[in-house]
Protein backbone atom coordinates (compact mmCIF):
# COMPACT_ATOMS: atom_id res chain seq x y z
CA UNK A 1 0.00 0.00 0.00
CA UNK A 2 1.27 3.10 -0.94
CA UNK A 3 1.32 5.71 1.88
CA UNK A 4 2.02 9.06 0.53
CA UNK A 5 0.76 8.76 -2.92
CA UNK A 6 1.21 12.46 -4.22
CA UNK A 7 5.02 12.16 -3.07
CA UNK A 8 5.43 8.50 -4.27
CA UNK A 9 4.01 8.93 -7.74
CA UNK A 10 5.05 12.32 -8.56
CA UNK A 11 5.82 12.32 -12.31
CA UNK A 12 9.75 12.82 -12.39
CA UNK A 13 9.70 16.05 -14.06
CA UNK A 14 7.49 17.43 -10.99
CA UNK A 15 10.38 15.87 -8.52
CA UNK A 16 13.33 17.04 -10.67
CA UNK A 17 12.21 20.53 -10.42
CA UNK A 18 11.71 20.06 -6.77
CA UNK A 19 15.18 18.46 -6.26
CA UNK A 20 16.63 21.75 -7.49
CA UNK A 21 15.16 23.83 -5.75
CA UNK A 22 15.46 21.74 -2.10
CA UNK A 23 19.01 21.23 -3.04
CA UNK A 24 19.75 25.18 -3.71
CA UNK A 25 18.36 25.73 0.33
CA UNK A 26 20.38 22.78 1.40
CA UNK A 27 23.39 24.39 0.17
CA UNK A 28 23.20 27.27 1.44
CA UNK A 29 22.25 25.79 4.79
CA UNK A 30 25.26 23.76 5.00
CA UNK A 31 27.08 26.68 3.54
CA UNK A 32 25.75 29.67 6.19
CA UNK A 33 25.99 26.97 9.04
CA UNK A 34 28.30 24.50 8.68
CA UNK A 35 32.45 25.34 8.70
CA UNK A 36 33.44 22.49 7.55
CA UNK A 37 31.16 22.65 4.33
CA UNK A 38 31.60 26.34 3.92
CA UNK A 39 35.40 25.56 3.85
CA UNK A 40 34.60 22.46 0.86
CA UNK A 41 32.70 24.66 -0.98
CA UNK A 42 34.89 27.85 -1.10
CA UNK A 43 38.04 24.97 -1.51
CA UNK A 44 35.73 24.10 -4.59
CA UNK A 45 34.77 27.13 -5.84
CA UNK A 46 30.98 27.03 -5.12
CA UNK A 47 28.86 29.92 -4.34
CA UNK A 48 25.41 28.65 -2.85
CA UNK A 49 23.72 30.57 -5.70
CA UNK A 50 25.84 28.60 -8.47
CA UNK A 51 23.32 26.04 -7.58
CA UNK A 52 20.63 26.24 -10.46
CA UNK A 53 19.18 22.97 -10.65
CA UNK A 54 19.66 18.88 -9.46
CA UNK A 55 21.93 19.01 -12.20
CA UNK A 56 24.53 20.84 -10.62
CA UNK A 57 24.66 18.05 -7.74
CA UNK A 58 27.39 16.43 -9.71
CA UNK A 59 29.86 19.59 -8.84
CA UNK A 60 29.60 19.39 -5.23
CA UNK A 61 32.09 18.18 -3.11
CA UNK A 62 32.27 14.77 -0.94
CA UNK A 63 31.23 13.99 2.53
CA UNK A 64 33.07 11.41 3.94
CA UNK A 65 32.95 9.86 7.37
CA UNK A 66 36.54 11.12 7.96
CA UNK A 67 34.72 14.33 8.27
CA UNK A 68 32.12 13.22 10.71
CA UNK A 69 35.21 11.25 13.23
CA UNK A 70 37.43 14.99 12.44
CA UNK A 71 34.22 16.75 13.98
CA UNK A 72 33.35 14.40 16.42
CA UNK A 73 30.68 15.06 18.33
CA UNK A 74 28.52 17.75 17.10
CA UNK A 75 30.81 20.38 14.85
CA UNK A 76 28.62 19.53 11.13
CA UNK A 77 25.53 20.15 12.87
CA UNK A 78 23.78 22.99 10.98
CA UNK A 79 21.43 24.17 14.04
CA UNK A 80 22.17 25.20 17.64
CA UNK A 81 22.35 22.41 20.10
CA UNK A 82 18.88 23.85 21.66
CA UNK A 83 17.08 22.81 18.76
CA UNK A 84 18.57 19.52 18.32
CA UNK A 85 15.80 17.17 19.93
CA UNK A 86 17.39 13.60 18.97
CA UNK A 87 21.07 12.07 18.55
CA UNK A 88 21.91 9.09 17.59
CA UNK A 89 25.16 7.15 16.41
CA UNK A 90 26.64 4.49 14.86
CA UNK A 91 29.97 2.60 14.86
CA UNK A 92 33.39 4.78 13.75
CA UNK A 93 36.69 3.45 12.30
CA UNK A 94 37.87 4.57 15.51
CA UNK A 95 36.49 4.57 19.42
CA UNK A 96 34.65 7.34 18.67
CA UNK A 97 31.50 6.93 17.22
CA UNK A 98 29.82 8.75 14.04
CA UNK A 99 26.91 11.26 15.56
CA UNK A 100 24.16 12.73 14.08
CA UNK A 101 21.02 15.06 14.67
CA UNK A 102 17.82 15.16 14.41
CA UNK A 103 15.35 18.81 14.57
CA UNK A 104 11.94 18.54 15.75
CA UNK A 105 11.00 18.75 12.08
CA UNK A 106 13.76 16.00 11.60
CA UNK A 107 11.97 13.22 13.38
CA UNK A 108 8.73 14.45 11.75
CA UNK A 109 10.39 13.80 8.67
CA UNK A 110 12.11 10.69 9.16
CA UNK A 111 8.71 9.06 10.30
CA UNK A 112 7.03 10.29 7.14
CA UNK A 113 9.66 7.94 5.22
CA UNK A 114 9.53 5.69 7.15
CA UNK A 115 5.66 5.56 7.03
CA UNK A 116 6.71 4.87 3.22
CA UNK A 117 8.81 1.92 4.10
CA UNK A 118 5.86 0.27 5.99
CA UNK A 119 3.33 0.50 3.05
CA UNK A 120 6.53 -0.49 0.65
CA UNK A 121 6.44 -3.51 3.16
CA UNK A 122 2.48 -3.98 2.92
CA UNK A 123 1.57 -3.10 6.41
CA UNK A 124 -1.25 0.06 7.70
CA UNK A 125 -3.02 1.08 10.14
CA UNK A 126 -4.74 -1.72 11.28
CA UNK A 127 -1.23 -3.87 11.66
CA UNK A 128 0.18 -4.74 14.44
CA UNK A 129 4.03 -4.11 13.69
CA UNK A 130 6.69 -5.96 16.21
CA UNK A 131 10.22 -4.33 15.91
CA UNK A 132 13.11 -6.19 16.99
CA UNK A 133 15.78 -3.85 15.93
CA UNK A 134 17.60 -2.40 18.70
CA UNK A 135 16.32 0.92 20.29
CA UNK A 136 18.74 2.91 22.02
CA UNK A 137 21.73 5.09 20.06
CA UNK A 138 21.13 2.86 17.00
CA UNK A 139 18.53 4.36 14.49
CA UNK A 140 17.10 1.17 13.81
CA UNK A 141 14.61 0.73 16.65
CA UNK A 142 13.27 4.34 18.02
CA UNK A 143 13.81 4.79 13.42
CA UNK A 144 11.26 2.32 12.75
CA UNK A 145 9.12 3.19 16.10
CA UNK A 146 8.23 6.64 14.59
CA UNK A 147 7.58 5.25 11.05
CA UNK A 148 4.92 2.82 12.42
CA UNK A 149 3.11 4.70 14.91
CA UNK A 150 2.82 7.37 12.12
CA UNK A 151 1.05 5.08 9.98
CA UNK A 152 -1.32 4.36 13.03
CA UNK A 153 -0.48 0.51 13.50
CA UNK A 154 -0.24 -0.79 16.69
CA UNK A 155 3.40 -0.82 17.43
CA UNK A 156 5.23 -3.33 19.76
CA UNK A 157 8.56 -2.02 20.87
CA UNK A 158 10.11 -4.86 21.89
CA UNK A 159 13.76 -4.42 20.31
CA UNK A 160 16.35 -7.06 20.02
CA UNK A 161 17.11 -10.32 22.23
CA UNK A 162 15.35 -12.53 24.41
CA UNK A 163 14.30 -14.87 21.59
CA UNK A 164 11.50 -17.34 23.09
CA UNK A 165 9.68 -14.28 24.13
CA UNK A 166 9.83 -12.57 20.99
CA UNK A 167 8.25 -15.96 19.53
CA UNK A 168 5.66 -15.92 22.49
CA UNK A 169 4.61 -12.44 21.61
CA UNK A 170 4.50 -12.59 18.16
CA UNK A 171 2.53 -15.75 18.40
CA UNK A 172 -0.01 -14.35 21.57
CA UNK A 173 -0.07 -10.64 20.29
CA UNK A 174 -0.66 -11.61 17.04
CA UNK A 175 1.76 -9.06 15.04
CA UNK A 176 1.41 -9.13 11.65
CA UNK A 177 4.55 -7.28 10.43
CA UNK A 178 7.99 -8.18 11.78
CA UNK A 179 10.94 -5.35 11.47
CA UNK A 180 14.37 -7.21 12.56
CA UNK A 181 17.55 -7.94 10.82
CA UNK A 182 17.44 -10.91 7.75
CA UNK A 183 19.94 -12.87 9.84
CA UNK A 184 17.55 -12.47 12.71
CA UNK A 185 14.69 -13.72 11.22
CA UNK A 186 15.56 -16.81 9.62
CA UNK A 187 17.05 -17.62 14.16
CA UNK A 188 13.47 -16.58 14.99
CA UNK A 189 12.63 -19.33 12.33
CA UNK A 190 14.89 -22.00 13.06
CA UNK A 191 14.06 -21.36 17.49
CA UNK A 192 9.94 -21.41 16.87
CA UNK A 193 10.78 -24.60 15.15
CA UNK A 194 12.41 -25.77 18.45
CA UNK A 195 9.84 -24.71 20.38
CA UNK A 196 7.76 -27.05 17.90
CA UNK A 197 5.69 -23.90 16.90
CA UNK A 198 5.59 -22.93 13.27
CA UNK A 199 5.58 -19.36 12.53
CA UNK A 200 3.72 -20.20 9.29
CA UNK A 201 0.87 -20.58 11.21
CA UNK A 202 0.87 -17.44 13.13
CA UNK A 203 -1.04 -14.26 11.58
CA UNK A 204 2.61 -12.88 10.59
CA UNK A 205 2.23 -11.71 6.79
CA UNK A 206 5.07 -8.82 6.29
CA UNK A 207 8.57 -8.64 7.20
CA UNK A 208 11.38 -5.12 6.42
CA UNK A 209 14.72 -6.82 7.11
CA UNK A 210 17.68 -4.27 6.69
CA UNK A 211 20.80 -3.28 8.64
CA UNK A 212 22.87 -5.80 6.82
CA UNK A 213 22.93 -7.29 3.00
CA UNK A 214 21.03 -10.45 2.09
CA UNK A 215 20.75 -12.19 -0.77
CA UNK A 216 18.07 -13.62 -2.89
CA UNK A 217 18.18 -17.15 -1.75
CA UNK A 218 18.16 -15.58 1.85
CA UNK A 219 15.13 -14.14 1.10
CA UNK A 220 13.60 -16.99 -0.52
CA UNK A 221 14.49 -19.29 2.49
CA UNK A 222 13.19 -16.71 4.96
CA UNK A 223 9.73 -16.25 3.15
CA UNK A 224 9.26 -20.36 3.00
CA UNK A 225 9.73 -20.45 6.91
CA UNK A 226 8.07 -17.69 8.31
CA UNK A 227 5.25 -17.69 5.43
CA UNK A 228 6.02 -13.90 4.97
CA UNK A 229 6.63 -10.98 2.12
CA UNK A 230 10.46 -10.33 3.22
CA UNK A 231 10.97 -6.71 1.77
CA UNK A 232 14.94 -5.73 1.74
CA UNK A 233 15.07 -1.96 3.12
CA UNK A 234 17.72 0.34 3.47
CA UNK A 235 19.02 3.14 5.54
CA UNK A 236 22.02 4.86 7.02
CA UNK A 237 22.40 6.75 10.25
CA UNK A 238 24.71 9.78 8.54
CA UNK A 239 21.54 9.57 5.94
CA UNK A 240 18.83 9.73 8.33
CA UNK A 241 18.21 5.90 9.64
CA UNK A 242 16.20 3.51 8.12
CA UNK A 243 13.50 4.98 5.72
CA UNK A 244 15.85 6.20 3.08
CA UNK A 245 14.84 3.44 0.82
CA UNK A 246 12.83 0.27 0.64
CA UNK A 247 11.51 -2.53 -1.90
CA UNK A 248 7.71 -2.73 -2.83
CA UNK A 249 5.58 -5.99 -3.56
CA UNK A 250 7.71 -6.14 -6.81
CA UNK A 251 10.40 -6.89 -5.08
CA UNK A 252 13.16 -5.85 -7.73
CA UNK A 253 15.00 -2.92 -6.23
CA UNK A 254 14.81 -0.29 -3.49
CA UNK A 255 12.68 2.71 -4.15
CA UNK A 256 14.41 5.84 -2.93
CA UNK A 257 12.21 8.57 -1.10
CA UNK A 258 14.19 10.90 -4.32
CA UNK A 259 12.31 13.82 -2.68
CA UNK A 260 14.11 13.88 0.37
CA UNK A 261 17.29 12.09 -0.85
CA UNK A 262 19.20 12.03 -3.84
CA UNK A 263 20.93 8.93 -4.61
CA UNK A 264 23.56 9.05 -7.10
CA UNK A 265 26.28 6.12 -7.93
CA UNK A 266 29.95 6.96 -8.19
CA UNK A 267 32.76 5.17 -9.99
CA UNK A 268 35.10 4.58 -6.23
CA UNK A 269 38.44 5.16 -7.55
CA UNK A 270 37.64 8.25 -9.95
CA UNK A 271 34.46 9.53 -8.22
CA UNK A 272 32.93 10.22 -11.53
CA UNK A 273 29.53 9.84 -11.74
CA UNK A 274 28.49 6.83 -13.40
CA UNK A 275 25.06 5.96 -15.05
CA UNK A 276 22.05 4.37 -14.01
CA UNK A 277 22.67 0.65 -14.56
CA UNK A 278 26.44 0.53 -14.13
CA UNK A 279 27.44 -0.70 -10.45
CA UNK A 280 29.39 1.51 -8.50
CA UNK A 281 29.75 3.17 -5.22
CA UNK A 282 26.20 4.94 -3.98
CA UNK A 283 26.15 8.64 -2.81
CA UNK A 284 23.39 10.09 -0.81
CA UNK A 285 22.32 14.11 -0.50
CA UNK A 286 20.03 15.14 1.77
CA UNK A 287 17.25 17.94 0.66
CA UNK A 288 15.36 18.43 3.45
CA UNK A 289 17.35 18.24 6.65
CA UNK A 290 17.90 20.70 9.20
CA UNK A 291 20.38 19.66 12.00
CA UNK A 292 22.48 17.45 9.72
CA UNK A 293 22.44 18.16 5.95
CA UNK A 294 24.65 15.68 4.38
CA UNK A 295 26.00 16.83 0.42
CA UNK A 296 27.06 13.55 -1.46
CA UNK A 297 28.16 11.66 1.23
CA UNK A 298 29.95 8.16 0.26
CA UNK A 299 27.87 5.14 1.97
CA UNK A 300 31.04 2.55 0.51
CA UNK A 301 27.90 0.90 -0.15
CA UNK A 302 28.20 -0.75 -4.08
CA UNK A 303 25.07 -1.00 -5.76
CA UNK A 304 23.37 0.25 -8.70
CA UNK A 305 20.72 2.50 -9.99
CA UNK A 306 17.19 1.97 -12.09
CA UNK A 307 15.19 4.49 -13.83
CA UNK A 308 12.58 3.09 -15.29
CA UNK A 309 8.67 3.01 -14.25
CA UNK A 310 7.96 -0.20 -11.43
CA UNK A 311 4.47 -1.75 -11.33
CA UNK A 312 3.57 -0.90 -8.38
CA UNK A 313 3.32 2.71 -9.74
CA UNK A 314 5.86 4.66 -7.78
CA UNK A 315 7.99 7.15 -9.56
CA UNK A 316 10.79 6.98 -7.19
CA UNK A 317 14.12 5.66 -8.67
CA UNK A 318 15.44 2.10 -7.53
CA UNK A 319 18.59 1.56 -6.51
CA UNK A 320 19.61 -1.76 -6.80
CA UNK A 321 20.49 -4.55 -3.65
CA UNK A 322 23.45 -3.85 -1.73
CA UNK A 323 26.18 -6.20 -3.23
CA UNK A 324 29.32 -5.12 -1.02
CA UNK A 325 31.48 -2.53 0.11
CA UNK A 326 34.36 -0.72 -1.17
CA UNK A 327 35.94 -0.84 2.49
CA UNK A 328 36.71 -3.04 5.36
CA UNK A 329 34.12 -2.32 7.26
CA UNK A 330 32.06 -5.54 8.30
CA UNK A 331 28.41 -5.89 9.70
CA UNK A 332 28.11 -8.34 12.36
CA UNK A 333 24.11 -9.17 13.53
CA UNK A 334 23.13 -5.68 11.98
CA UNK A 335 25.75 -3.94 13.79
CA UNK A 336 28.79 -2.03 11.95
CA UNK A 337 32.40 -2.90 12.97
CA UNK A 338 35.74 -1.46 11.43
CA UNK A 339 38.76 -3.81 11.87
CA UNK A 340 40.73 -0.84 12.93
CA UNK A 341 38.33 -0.56 16.25
CA UNK A 342 39.70 -3.78 17.89
CA UNK A 343 43.14 -2.39 16.88
CA UNK A 344 42.46 0.50 18.84
CA UNK A 345 41.19 -1.80 21.50
CA UNK A 346 43.66 -4.01 21.81
CA UNK A 347 46.32 -1.59 21.63
CA UNK A 348 44.99 0.21 24.59
CA UNK A 349 45.20 -2.76 26.34
CA UNK A 350 48.90 -4.37 25.40
CA UNK A 351 50.70 -1.05 25.07
CA UNK A 352 52.27 -2.20 21.30
CA UNK A 353 49.96 -3.71 18.73
CA UNK A 354 49.88 -7.56 18.62
CA UNK A 355 48.89 -9.40 15.48
CA UNK A 356 45.12 -10.54 15.45
CA UNK A 357 42.95 -11.78 13.02
CA UNK A 358 39.28 -11.38 13.34
CA UNK A 359 37.00 -14.24 12.03
CA UNK A 360 33.43 -14.17 11.32
CA UNK A 361 31.28 -17.57 11.06
CA UNK A 362 27.48 -18.21 10.87
CA UNK A 363 26.16 -20.47 13.29
CA UNK A 364 22.76 -21.28 13.45
CA UNK A 365 22.05 -18.41 11.19
CA UNK A 366 23.47 -15.86 13.72
CA UNK A 367 27.23 -14.30 13.18
CA UNK A 368 29.65 -15.07 15.24
CA UNK A 369 32.62 -12.77 16.36
CA UNK A 370 36.03 -14.14 16.75
CA UNK A 371 39.25 -12.37 17.87
CA UNK A 372 42.32 -14.62 17.50
CA UNK A 373 44.99 -12.52 19.06
CA UNK A 374 48.67 -14.11 18.89
CA UNK A 375 50.37 -15.03 22.03
CA UNK A 376 54.11 -13.42 22.01
CA UNK A 377 56.67 -13.25 24.30
CA UNK A 378 55.62 -9.96 25.51
CA UNK A 379 52.59 -10.78 27.46
CA UNK A 380 53.00 -14.57 27.91
CA UNK A 381 52.84 -15.69 31.21
CA UNK A 382 53.49 -18.73 32.60
CA UNK A 383 50.49 -18.63 34.44
CA UNK A 384 47.26 -19.85 32.75
CA UNK A 385 45.07 -17.80 35.45
CA UNK A 386 47.20 -14.39 33.97
CA UNK A 387 46.33 -15.62 30.46
CA UNK A 388 43.04 -16.18 30.54
CA UNK A 389 42.23 -12.94 32.76
CA UNK A 390 43.65 -11.44 29.75
CA UNK A 391 40.99 -13.21 27.11
CA UNK A 392 38.23 -11.84 29.71
CA UNK A 393 39.80 -8.58 29.42
CA UNK A 394 39.97 -8.13 25.48
CA UNK A 395 36.35 -9.67 25.85
CA UNK A 396 35.29 -7.04 28.34
CA UNK A 397 36.88 -4.03 26.54
CA UNK A 398 35.57 -5.23 23.27
CA UNK A 399 32.10 -5.50 24.42
CA UNK A 400 32.54 -1.69 26.84
CA UNK A 401 34.18 0.47 24.18
CA UNK A 402 33.07 -1.16 20.86
CA UNK A 403 29.57 -2.74 21.92
CA UNK A 404 30.38 -6.25 20.45
CA UNK A 405 30.11 -9.52 21.78
CA UNK A 406 33.23 -11.54 20.61
CA UNK A 407 35.02 -14.85 21.72
CA UNK A 408 39.05 -13.81 22.20
CA UNK A 409 41.20 -16.76 21.04
CA UNK A 410 45.01 -17.16 22.04
CA UNK A 411 46.74 -18.79 19.10
CA UNK A 412 50.63 -19.05 18.68
CA UNK A 413 52.47 -17.18 16.33
CA UNK A 414 52.29 -19.25 13.46
CA UNK A 415 48.91 -19.31 13.18
CA UNK A 416 48.06 -15.83 12.17
CA UNK A 417 49.42 -15.52 8.80
CA UNK A 418 51.79 -13.18 7.65
CA UNK A 419 51.82 -11.74 4.39
CA UNK A 420 54.18 -9.08 2.23
CA UNK A 421 52.38 -5.75 2.73
CA UNK A 422 48.87 -5.36 4.19
CA UNK A 423 48.16 -8.24 6.38
CA UNK A 424 44.83 -10.39 5.85
CA UNK A 425 42.87 -9.02 9.03
CA UNK A 426 39.29 -10.65 8.49
CA UNK A 427 38.41 -13.90 7.62
CA UNK A 428 34.62 -13.82 6.79
CA UNK A 429 33.40 -17.65 6.41
CA UNK A 430 29.90 -16.38 6.20
CA UNK A 431 27.92 -17.67 3.27
CA UNK A 432 27.74 -14.77 0.24
CA UNK B 1 68.82 -23.13 44.00
CA UNK B 2 66.02 -21.60 41.83
CA UNK B 3 65.66 -23.38 38.67
CA UNK B 4 65.00 -22.64 35.64
CA UNK B 5 61.81 -24.14 33.65
CA UNK B 6 61.05 -23.79 30.39
CA UNK B 7 57.33 -22.38 29.63
CA UNK B 8 55.84 -23.12 26.10
CA UNK B 9 52.24 -21.94 25.08
CA UNK B 10 50.32 -23.96 23.14
CA UNK B 11 47.06 -24.42 21.19
CA UNK B 12 44.47 -26.89 21.49
CA UNK B 13 45.46 -28.48 18.12
CA UNK B 14 46.53 -32.30 17.89
CA UNK B 15 50.27 -32.64 17.13
CA UNK B 16 51.39 -29.49 18.42
CA UNK B 17 52.88 -31.81 21.72
CA UNK B 18 54.41 -34.29 19.46
CA UNK B 19 56.17 -31.03 17.38
CA UNK B 20 57.52 -29.70 20.95
CA UNK B 21 58.81 -32.73 21.81
CA UNK B 22 60.42 -34.39 18.58
CA UNK B 23 62.28 -30.43 17.99
CA UNK B 24 63.79 -30.63 21.21
CA UNK B 25 64.41 -34.62 21.51
CA UNK B 26 66.62 -33.81 17.59
CA UNK B 27 68.53 -31.47 18.99
CA UNK B 28 69.76 -33.84 21.77
CA UNK B 29 68.06 -32.47 24.96
CA UNK B 30 66.46 -34.69 27.52
CA UNK B 31 63.25 -34.14 29.08
CA UNK B 32 63.65 -34.50 33.40
CA UNK B 33 60.16 -33.55 33.92
CA UNK B 34 57.03 -32.19 32.47
CA UNK B 35 53.93 -30.79 33.36
CA UNK B 36 50.86 -29.95 31.06
CA UNK B 37 48.36 -27.08 32.13
CA UNK B 38 45.25 -26.65 30.22
CA UNK B 39 41.91 -24.91 29.47
CA UNK B 40 39.64 -25.30 26.45
CA UNK B 41 41.30 -22.99 24.29
CA UNK B 42 45.01 -23.53 25.12
CA UNK B 43 47.48 -25.08 27.12
CA UNK B 44 51.26 -24.14 28.88
CA UNK B 45 53.98 -26.69 28.68
CA UNK B 46 56.04 -26.28 31.36
CA UNK B 47 59.77 -28.62 30.96
CA UNK B 48 62.50 -29.16 33.07
CA UNK B 49 65.16 -30.70 30.41
CA UNK B 50 68.74 -31.22 30.85
CA UNK B 51 69.85 -27.77 28.34
CA UNK B 52 67.48 -25.15 28.45
CA UNK B 53 69.32 -22.76 26.45
CA UNK B 54 69.13 -25.40 23.20
CA UNK B 55 66.46 -26.07 24.12
CA UNK B 56 64.98 -22.45 24.21
CA UNK B 57 66.61 -21.50 21.03
CA UNK B 58 65.23 -24.41 18.67
CA UNK B 59 61.90 -23.76 20.19
CA UNK B 60 62.04 -20.15 19.00
CA UNK B 61 63.46 -20.52 15.84
CA UNK B 62 60.71 -22.83 15.18
CA UNK B 63 57.85 -19.75 16.03
CA UNK B 64 56.89 -21.23 19.41
CA UNK B 65 56.10 -18.60 21.84
CA UNK B 66 58.24 -19.94 24.81
CA UNK B 67 59.60 -18.59 28.62
CA UNK B 68 61.74 -19.10 31.13
CA UNK B 69 60.54 -19.08 35.19
CA UNK B 70 62.09 -20.06 38.50
CA UNK B 71 60.93 -22.69 40.02
CA UNK B 72 62.74 -24.73 42.97
CA UNK B 73 62.71 -28.57 42.95
CA UNK B 74 62.64 -29.59 46.56
CA UNK B 75 63.13 -33.40 47.93
CA UNK B 76 61.04 -35.19 49.27
CA UNK B 77 60.86 -38.64 51.36
CA UNK B 78 58.56 -41.26 49.02
CA UNK B 79 56.62 -42.08 51.44
CA UNK B 80 52.81 -41.25 52.68
CA UNK B 81 52.65 -38.10 54.32
CA UNK B 82 55.81 -36.74 52.51
CA UNK B 83 54.07 -34.13 50.40
CA UNK B 84 52.00 -33.02 53.18
CA UNK B 85 54.59 -32.55 55.82
CA UNK B 86 56.07 -30.22 53.17
CA UNK B 87 52.92 -28.44 52.40
CA UNK B 88 52.08 -27.51 55.69
CA UNK B 89 55.44 -25.60 56.13
CA UNK B 90 54.12 -23.52 53.10
CA UNK B 91 50.64 -23.16 54.86
CA UNK B 92 52.28 -22.06 58.12
CA UNK B 93 54.51 -19.35 56.41
CA UNK B 94 51.73 -18.23 54.59
CA UNK B 95 53.38 -18.68 51.11
CA UNK B 96 51.35 -19.40 48.29
CA UNK B 97 52.02 -22.03 45.97
CA UNK B 98 50.77 -21.00 42.22
CA UNK B 99 51.39 -24.96 40.93
CA UNK B 100 53.52 -28.08 41.05
CA UNK B 101 54.42 -31.14 39.91
CA UNK B 102 56.34 -33.92 40.99
CA UNK B 103 58.29 -36.86 39.90
CA UNK B 104 60.37 -39.95 41.30
CA UNK B 105 64.04 -40.35 41.18
CA UNK B 106 65.56 -43.47 39.47
CA UNK B 107 68.50 -43.31 42.26
CA UNK B 108 67.52 -42.12 45.43
CA UNK B 109 64.59 -42.84 48.02
CA UNK B 110 63.18 -39.35 47.37
CA UNK B 111 60.78 -37.76 45.02
CA UNK B 112 61.05 -34.41 43.97
CA UNK B 113 58.53 -31.98 43.73
CA UNK B 114 58.64 -28.65 41.40
CA UNK B 115 56.66 -25.80 42.64
CA UNK B 116 56.00 -22.63 41.01
CA UNK B 117 55.97 -19.43 44.40
CA UNK B 118 55.77 -16.09 43.76
CA UNK B 119 58.00 -15.03 46.14
CA UNK B 120 60.90 -17.53 45.76
CA UNK B 121 62.98 -16.10 47.26
CA UNK B 122 60.79 -16.11 51.20
CA UNK B 123 59.99 -20.08 50.09
CA UNK B 124 63.66 -21.07 49.99
CA UNK B 125 64.47 -19.31 52.94
CA UNK B 126 61.62 -20.89 54.86
CA UNK B 127 62.69 -24.38 53.53
CA UNK B 128 65.79 -23.83 54.65
CA UNK B 129 65.42 -23.25 57.85
CA UNK B 130 63.07 -26.23 58.36
CA UNK B 131 66.36 -28.28 57.49
CA UNK B 132 64.37 -29.40 53.88
CA UNK B 133 66.81 -30.32 50.92
CA UNK B 134 66.39 -27.71 47.73
CA UNK B 135 67.57 -29.20 44.78
CA UNK B 136 70.58 -27.14 42.47
CA UNK B 137 70.29 -26.10 39.07
CA UNK B 138 72.67 -28.75 38.31
CA UNK B 139 71.29 -31.45 40.29
CA UNK B 140 67.88 -31.09 38.35
CA UNK B 141 69.08 -31.07 35.13
CA UNK B 142 70.87 -33.91 35.87
CA UNK B 143 68.83 -35.91 37.57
Amino acid sequence: MIWNREAECMPVEERRKLQGERLRRTVRRCYENVPVYRKKFDDAGIKPDDVRSIDDLKNLPFTTRDDLRDNYPFGMFAVPMEDVVRVHSSSGTTGKPKVVGYTRNDVEMWAELMARTIGCGGAGKNDIIQIAYGYGLFTGGLGVHYGAEKVGATVVPISGGNTKRQIMIMQDFGSTMLACTPSYALYLADTAREMDLDIRDFPLKYGIFGAEPWTVQMRREIEAKMGVRATDIYGLSEVIGPGVSSECEVQDGLHVCDDHFVPEIIDPMTEEVLPAGTPGELVFTSLTKEAFPIIRYRTRDLSVLNENKCECGRTHFRMGRITGRTDDMLIIRGVNLFPSQIESVLLEIEGTEPHYLIVVNRVDSLDCLEVWVEVSEKFFSDEIKVLEALEKKIEHELHSVIGISADVKLVEPKTIERSEGKAKRVVDNRPK
Amino acid sequence: MKVKQLSIFLENQSGRLAEVTEAIGKQGVNIRALSLADTSGFGILRLIVNDIETAHDELKTRGFTVRETDVIAVEIPDRPGGLGSVLKIFGDAKINIEYMYAFVQKKSENAVVIFRIDNIDQAIETLRSKGLEILSADQVYQL
